[in-house]
């Protein structure tokens, strides 16, 4: 354990900070520019695994597990989102024989 | 005797319960019995109290309970009996017990029989408020009460819309008054830190209380007393007020609550005397009101319209007494004209019963032989009103205008021609109704009949009382020892001190007496000349008047410039703010902000278009917004 932190410390933070950035942009850009519902949503775990990274990366740095068992949690809720999220496209598709978001062009007044 | 003191204003307030919730169910002999029997306990509680008061002179106070507490200021609910408020509970009880016991038979055939008693017993029992209070709240509780009560009854038959129209102007007008009142109340307190008499009567004019203004106090609360006692420019509503069933105009609007205003001047006395202006603007306001009163009674035909405006006269010359400082004079004026007011108006009732409701004189005549006791009862209020010895108005209006005389001889001889007046109008409304032939139609010709004992024994005891009432204040120049003045002299002692008159001579007294009946009875003679003589009659509505006589029937068209100056300008000011400042303005308002809403909802939901990839958008679009923010921040 204590190599462990050793080694992950002996990357600056830094780096940590610039790939999650680059992860969760990535995350951001895919679910502003693809209508593929399931890639939209492929993105949004992107974003969120990037943040969790990040969290754990700052809590092995202040030595603090409170993060890591923060991230857990986030775990654990992802799961139940993502199901509901699948379902819902699961949904969708059997109502309109399509994942394309601009298909589902009736959420409005 | 005085732990039932609190009986003899309950007493009349649980007649109006019982009536009022029982006015369909009782039956109209328990309803009639019970409103007049529970007014005559209170009578007799009172005659107790006066005896008492009379025996010892010494003032009662009974505090019921401390009603409640501003800062320092202790509002008692108390009631003071003194000399002065005895008499008025003698008057109160004793004329309204008359009214009540009359009204059984008036009022035997309307259906609103136990809704008029209710109110009747009510009115009774805010005038006894008035009276009995010990400080200025509990009157103004009363003074507000009567001028209620005043309004209910004038409406009471409210169907017909000039009856209701009538109310609405008494009560309106009785408004205009109150205000001042208690705005004089007000300063009262600010000054004096109290509304008690005894508070504020022995402090005013002492050097701690040097800064009252009492000039602006007293024009205050004289004020009220021009509203409630139908004073020039408020009077207009009290000849309307006969809109009411005539026991109403004989107990309200004759006998007792127009008489609340002398009541408060006299009540209040100490505070008049130091403020001497006042008292100029008192008797001026009075003597007008005397002149104008009796110079439009002189043409009216409707038998209650002179009576009346007889009264706003009348209560005119108590004001004229009051201004002058006769203050035994006005209260004695009061008392008499309780008597032979209540009976002139008690017997017109009968003579209106007897002609199937009509009150026009030019369709009445003849009826002496028909109405005996009526007659003879009138015929002796209208000695009285006119001051034709020994009756009781000569002796109350001779002292009212002896001490005018002392103050100002020109004010004197006008006083002296209204006394003219009254003697004549009063003569010709009597000729007119009992004498010549009867002017009716057959059928009224018919049916005409004296009225039953309910109606005729009040009669006949109010003219007991109009001819002998008198004789309590014979003056000293007659060799009489004047009761009346030696009774009230402990609540009048500071200001007899102040306003120290010269007695005029027994002569001169006698002399102005002579002149005063002289005149009197010339008037009688002319009105038996011009009425049974030449039997001359006013002309109908359709004929052209004499000038003189057409300003005079028109009642000076006061009511029309009261139209033309305040109602039609109120009117249009109305319409104005009714138009512009209601519908345009605060409508305008209103709608606005609801039009607004729906165009700016218009425009603002068209954003929603219904595209899943524009909503994620504006949602990171919101997120980097709200991060730049805080991170700028």
């Amino acid at each position: 354990m204590e190599t462990l932190n050793h080694n992950i410390q002996a990357i600056p933070l830094n780096h940590y900070i610039l790939l999650c950035s680059i992860i969760f942009s990535i995350g951001v850009i895919g679910v502003l520019i693809r209508r593929n519902a399931i890639v939209i949503f492929m993105s949004v775990e992107l974003m969120l695994n990037s943040v969790n990274l990040l969290l754990t990366a700052f809590s092995v740095y202040r030595g603090d597990a409170t993060g890591q068992v923060f991230v857990f949690f986030i775990m654990a809720l992802a799961a139940a989102e993502v199901a509901v999220g699948l379902a819902i496209i699961v949904m969708i598709y059997r109502n309109t024989n399509s994942i394309d978001i601009n298909v589902l062009n009736r959420l409005k007044w | 005797m005085n732990n039932y003191i609190w009986l003899i204003p309950v007493l009349p307030l649980a007649g109006f319960i019982i009536n009022g919730l029982g006015r369909n169910s009782l039956s109209k002999g328990v309803i009639g019995f019970l409103g007049s029997f529970l007014i005559l306990i209170s009578f007799g509680i009172s005659l107790g109290l006066f005896l008492q008061v009379k025996s010892t002179g010494v003032p009662i106070n009974v505090t019921l309970f401390d009603w409640f507490v501003v800062g320092n200021i202790k509002f008692p609910f108390a009631f003071l009996i003194d000399q002065l408020s005895c008499l008025m509970l003698l008057i109160i009880t004793g004329v309204g017990f008359l009214i009540h016991l009359y009204s059984v038979g008036y009022m035997k055939d309307d259906a609103g029989f136990g809704k008029f008693f209710s109110y009747l017993n009510l009115f009774v029992f805010f005038m006894l408020l008035l009276v009995m209070g010990s400080n200025y709240l509990i009157m103004f509780i009363g003074w507000e009460g009567v001028g209620l009560c005043s309004y209910l009854l004038i409406g009471f038959w409210y169907t017909n819309p000039d009856y209701a129209d009538a109310a609405k102007k008494a009560f309106i007008m009785n408004r205009v008054g109150d205000l001042g009142f208690i705005i004089g109340i007000f300063l009262l307190i600010s000054f004096f830190g109290s509304t008690n008499f005894a508070d504020i009567f022995p402090n005013a004019g002492t050097a701690k209380y040097a800064n009252a203004p009492l000039t602006l106090i007293t024009i205050l609360l004289f004020v009220g007393a021009v509203g409630k006692s139908a004073q020039l420019p408020l009077f207009t509503w009290l000849p309307d007020a006969m809109a009411g069933p005539t026991p109403v105009s004989a107990l309200i609007h004759a006998a007792t609550m127009v008489t609340a205003g002398v009541y408060m001047i006299a009540r209040s006395n100490i505070l008049f005397t130091l403020a001497p202006d006042t008292l100029h603007v008192v008797a001026i306001v009075g003597l007008a009101t005397a002149v104008l009163g009796a110079l439009i009674a002189l043409t009216q035909t409707d038998i209650k319209k002179v009576l009346a405006y007889s009264t706003v006269s009348q209560l005119g010359y108590m004001f004229l007494g009051l201004g002058v400082g006769a203050y035994t004079g006005a209260f004695f004026h009061v008392l008499t004209h309780a008597f032979f007011k209540a009976l002139l108006f008690l017997g017109a009732g009968s003579v209106i019963h007897a002609v199937s409701g009509e009150q026009d004189m030019r369709k009445m005549g003849g009826l002496k032989g028909k109405l005996k006791i009526t007659f003879i009862t009138m015929l002796i209020g209208t000695l009285a009103i006119s001051g034709i010895p020994p009756f009781a108005g000569f002796f109350s209006k001779d002292e009212i205008l002896a001490h005018v005389f002392t103050q100002s001889p020109a004010m004197y001889t006008i006083g002296v021609i209204t006394a003219m007046f009254t003697s004549f109008y009063m003569f010709r409304m009597l000729y007119l109704t009992f004498y010549g032939k009867f002017r009716g139609t057959h059928e009224q010709e018919h049916h005409l009949h004296e009225s039953p004992a309910t109606i005729t024994i009040p009669l006949i005891i109010l003219a007991v009382l109009s001819t002998i009432g008198g004789f309590i204040g014979v003056p000293e120049s007659l060799g009489g020892h004047h009761w009346l003045e030696h009774f009230l002299s402990p609540v009048f002692e500071r200001s007899a001190a102040i306003l120290t008159a010269a007695p005029s001579a027994d002569q001169t007294e006698w002399i102005l007496m002579g002149i005063s009946v002289a005149g009197a009875l010339a008037a009688l003679g002319y009105a038996y000349t011009k009425y049974v003589k030449n039997s001359d009659m006013p002309v109908a509505d359709t004929e052209e008047r004499p000038a003189l006589v057409d300003i005079s029937y028109h009642k000076f068209y006061i009511d029309e410039l009261y139209d033309t100056m305040i109602r039609k300008p109120l009117d249009t000011l109305s319409v104005f703010f009714y138009n512009v400042i209601d519908k345009l303005g605060i409508d305008g308002i209103v709608n606005g902000l609801g039009k607004g809403s729906i165009e700016a909802s218009k425009g603002l939901r068209l954003l929603q278009t219904g595209n899943v990839g524009f909503y994620i958008f504006m949602m990171v679009v919101g997120i980097i917004s709200i991060l730049l923010c805080i991170v700028i921040k």
